[in-house]
């Protein structure tokens, strides 16, 4: 008997109808509506103050910049060696489960909690971006040596310290350096957005200012910021890096003590309400249920919805913009332009984007899904078009269109789907962080518990974001693996 | 150079209890956030004057910051809107309210509307807004989101959630006059201070957004003090401190909360604010 052969859709193609299908299927259930009428004039405002910035007072200014550049520098230059130290290890299963646990608290979650736990103090601010930080290293850092683990060769009976560091460092230092660099540029970003609930960075002026409607002072501010990030390959140096951990501590020191006798208000607040009203266990069950249906349910829902469509846009704003900064495509000039556009669409915080977008579309669910996707298509972008330089094409290559579809694409498209994977965990935390603009995501309800100081609430419903977020992460593993994609994005970039 | 304008900042954001003997003040960030600093300094220079000992103001982030910085004692004395001073006293025993601005006994809440929703100004509020979009402020005011919502639930038999398509939180009073006059909401709710003071600023366009109703009054601001500082600043440093901001007579101090005067206030004069919030749910 002969069978007809069966036909496979590629696996590439069959993953990205999946990332399709989960966006139309969340799409019924989106709240997504053009409602607003005459935004001209707030949009011409926020417009005009763009492209006439103001700058804050200089020591405002100096202060807000060392700032940001403090907690970002002291925090990823420990979460690096910390996060080294703990890939040794990673083999370890309650170490693995653990660097997930704390990487799936968005930074500003973990500021919140621990001003709950140590005040208002410089602390807070440094283990806010710390902590889960130490876990992505770990795991990036982790996978980064598996890659590289057969490639090292050394005498044979040589014990594991030494194979470590005289077989595999000199192999691994340039992808850490580079991966390194990556997450200080995310650092900068993190310092920036816990400004907004009160870290004295560039994000603290920001919010004050845009929230305020003053848009030349926010225009102002952002642009300080874009400098930072564009410049960062070019004043981050490794023999600068003594003087800049000198400058970071000496900015952050001298603090007043800290106040450890918060912890116990703290321990306190966490036990869930029918506990300590000393409830039976219905009191508790139904406490439960109606935290379930009230908030975790529907915020589960609404984070997942606003995720599964800002993954779908991301994908197509990432695969339409690389193009500009390829090397394969087009010229210096429309590159450097395209590269600071970059620069800009991802350096600025998603929580401006979604505000600005708010005035002029009108509320729902909408700002907040274009606000990820320009963000994290903007990332997306970047990496795709770096490694896109790294093809090398026949001289007669087609040009173009012809290029893109047929030469390109098919070279980038697996490692664009790994990036892609890999913002997927990052989008649901970030989704959760929208929820402030109040889309009903789990942020929203995790904030309103902050607000109203029902910390077993906010403790509860942060347990269930990073469940969820570990799940997804389980998951896009599971499609690496399917796909057989590296799963370090940044290693692979610099093969 | 860099170090120490940082750190003149940082001391001024950031404080805790070791500088016992500094006595720190904060205020909700309810409208004008910039200037703070350049506004309450004079207040604190005032207070110095009148207590004789160092008295500093932080600025805070929100609403929820200024209540923590008082329950950790990073601050002895907030200026609380009704809710906030309610939950700082909840959360920190022995404390109390001292002062109320002269307006503050007979606050009000104006609910604006966007002109393309055809609504005016009247008695009680019109049928008509069920379905449109609404913003409230930041999520524990009472004049932006409590007493507003109260009040939308006496009429209504409903709450926000049920009777509006869509209901949002702008963070502070200034913003949901931005986000309604834009037409991003058609419908807000808002400190009646806050318009008049935006309205003289020239900040309010009257054609696009306007008042449609004007809620009955109800307690609000206050100045609460911890239960502590007699025991740090000595006997009778609270009545000193209730009595520094009675005597405020200067404008221009007066004119950063905004007030007329000072008058005195007992945590019984919240009473209703907390009772409000239990009813709907915003306290256990």
């Amino acid at each position: 008997m002969i069978s007809a052969p069966r036909y496979h859709l590629p696996t590439g193609i069959r993953s990205f109808l999946l990332l399709l299908a989960a966006a139309l299927l969340c799409l019924p259930f989106a709240d997504i509506e053009i409602s607003n009428r005459s935004p001209w004039q707030e949009f011409a405002a926020m417009a005009g103050g763009f492209f006439q910035p103001t700058l804050l007072p200089f020591d405002e200014l100096i202060a807000a910049i060392a700032q940001t550049f403090s907690y970002a520098f002291l925090a990823v230059c420990t979460a690096a060696v910390g996060g080294l130290f703990l890939s040794l290890f990673f083999h370890q299963l309650w170490l693995r489960s653990l660097c997930a646990a704390i990487r799936s608290v968005h930074e500003l979650f973990w500021g919140l909690l621990f001003i709950q736990l140590i005040g208002i103090h410089p602390l807070a601010g440094y283990l806010a971006i710390a902590l889960p930080y130490t876990g992505i290293f770990a795991k990036v850092f982790a996978e980064i040596i598996e890659e590289h683990q057969s490639q090292a060769v050394a005498p044979r009976h040589s014990d594991r310290f030494s194979h470590f560091f005289y077989a595999q460092w000199p192999q691994l230092l340039p992808h850490f350096r580079s991966y390194s660099l990556y997450r200080l540029e995310c650092g900068l970003r993190s310092s920036t957005v816990l400004g907004f609930i009160g870290l004295p960075t560039l994000g603290f002026h920001l919010e004050t200012a845009f929230m305020q409607g003053l848009y030349s002072q926010a225009a102002g501010i952002l642009f300080i910021f874009y400098i930072m990030i564009a410049s960062l390959r070019w004043w981050m140096r490794p023999t600068l890096l003594p003087l800049y951990f000198a400058v970071a501590l000496f900015s952050l020191w001298g603090q007043e003590g800290l106040q450890l006798s918060l912890a116990s208000h703290f321990l306190h607040d966490i036990i869930p309400l029918p506990i300590r009203n000393g409830e039976d266990i219905n009191g508790i069950l139904y406490w439960l249920s109606h935290l379930g249906s009230t908030e975790i349910g529907p915020g589960i829902g609404n984070t997942l919805v606003v995720t599964q469509i800002a993954l779908l846009l991301t994908a197509v704003i990432a695969l339409c913009l690389f193009p500009f900064s390829s090397r394969q495509f087009f010229s210096l000039p429309i590159r450097f332009s395209s590269h600071l556009a970059l620069v800009i669409l991802r350096s600025t915080p998603e929580l401006i984007i979604a505000f600005a977008l708010l005035l002029l579309l009108g509320p729902s669910m909408l700002p907040a899904i274009i606000a990820l996707a320009i963000h994290n298509g903007a990332i997306i972008a970047n990496l795709i078009s770096r490694h896109s330089h790294q093809i090398t094409l026949r001289l007669d290559a087609s040009k173009g269109f012809h290029r893109y579809c047929f030469e390109i694409m098919p070279r980038i498209y697996g490692q664009f789907l790994a990036f892609l994977c890999y913002r997927w965990e990052v989008i649901l935390r970030e989704s959760a962080i929208l929820g402030i603009l109040g889309v009903h995501t789990l942020g929203f309800y995790i904030d309103s518990a902050f607000e109203s100081f029902r910390l077993d609430v906010a403790v509860i419903l942060i347990a269930v974001s990073a469940l969820l977020n570990i799940l997804v992460d389980q998951g896009s593993r599971q499609l690496r693996h399917r796909l057989h994609l590296r799963s370090t994005p940044q290693a692979q970039r610099n093969k | 150079m860099i170090s120490k304008l940082s750190k003149t900042l940082l001391t001024l954001l950031l404080c805790s209890t070791a500088a016992a003997e500094t006595f720190v003040f904060t205020a909700i960030p309810d409208a004008d956030e910039t200037r703070l600093n350049a506004r309450f300094s004079k207040v604190a220079d005032y207070l110095e004057q009148q207590l004789g000992v160092a008295v500093k103001y932080v600025p805070v982030k929100s609403y929820a910051a200024a209540v923590s910085a008082f329950r950790n004692d990073q601050v002895q004395l907030a200026w609380f809107g009704g809710l906030t001073g309610v939950q700082a006293r909840r959360l920190t025993p022995g404390s109390a309210a001292i002062a109320q601005g002269a307006e503050d006994p007979e606050f009000k809440s104006y609910f604006i509307a966007h002109h393309s929703t055809g609504l005016i100004n009247g008695a009680q509020l019109s049928e008509n807004i069920k379905g449109m979009t609404f913003t409230f402020g930041s999520k524990s005011s009472t004049s932006g989101r409590l007493m507003p919502e109260y009040y939308l639930q006496q009429q209504f038999q409903q709450s926000p959630e049920q009777l509006f398509s869509r209901v949002g939180f702008s963070g502070n009073h200034s913003r949901t006059i931005a986000l309604v006059q834009s037409g991003s909401y058609q419908l807000g709710a808002l400190n009646y201070q806050v318009w008049l003071k935006e309205l003289a600023a020239g900040k309010v366009d009257l054609d696009k957004v306007s008042i449609i109703w004007t809620t009955p009054h109800y307690p609000d601001y206050q100045w609460t003090v911890r239960g502590d500082v007699d025991k740090r600043w000595g006997e009778g440093f609270k009545q000193k401190v209730k009595q520094a901001l009675l005597d405020m007579k200067n404008p221009e101090l007066l004119n950063a909360f905004p007030r007329k005067a000072f008058v005195p206030a007992s945590n019984k004069d919240y009473q209703a604010i907390e009772d409000t919030a239990r009813a709907i749910g915003l306290l256990d």
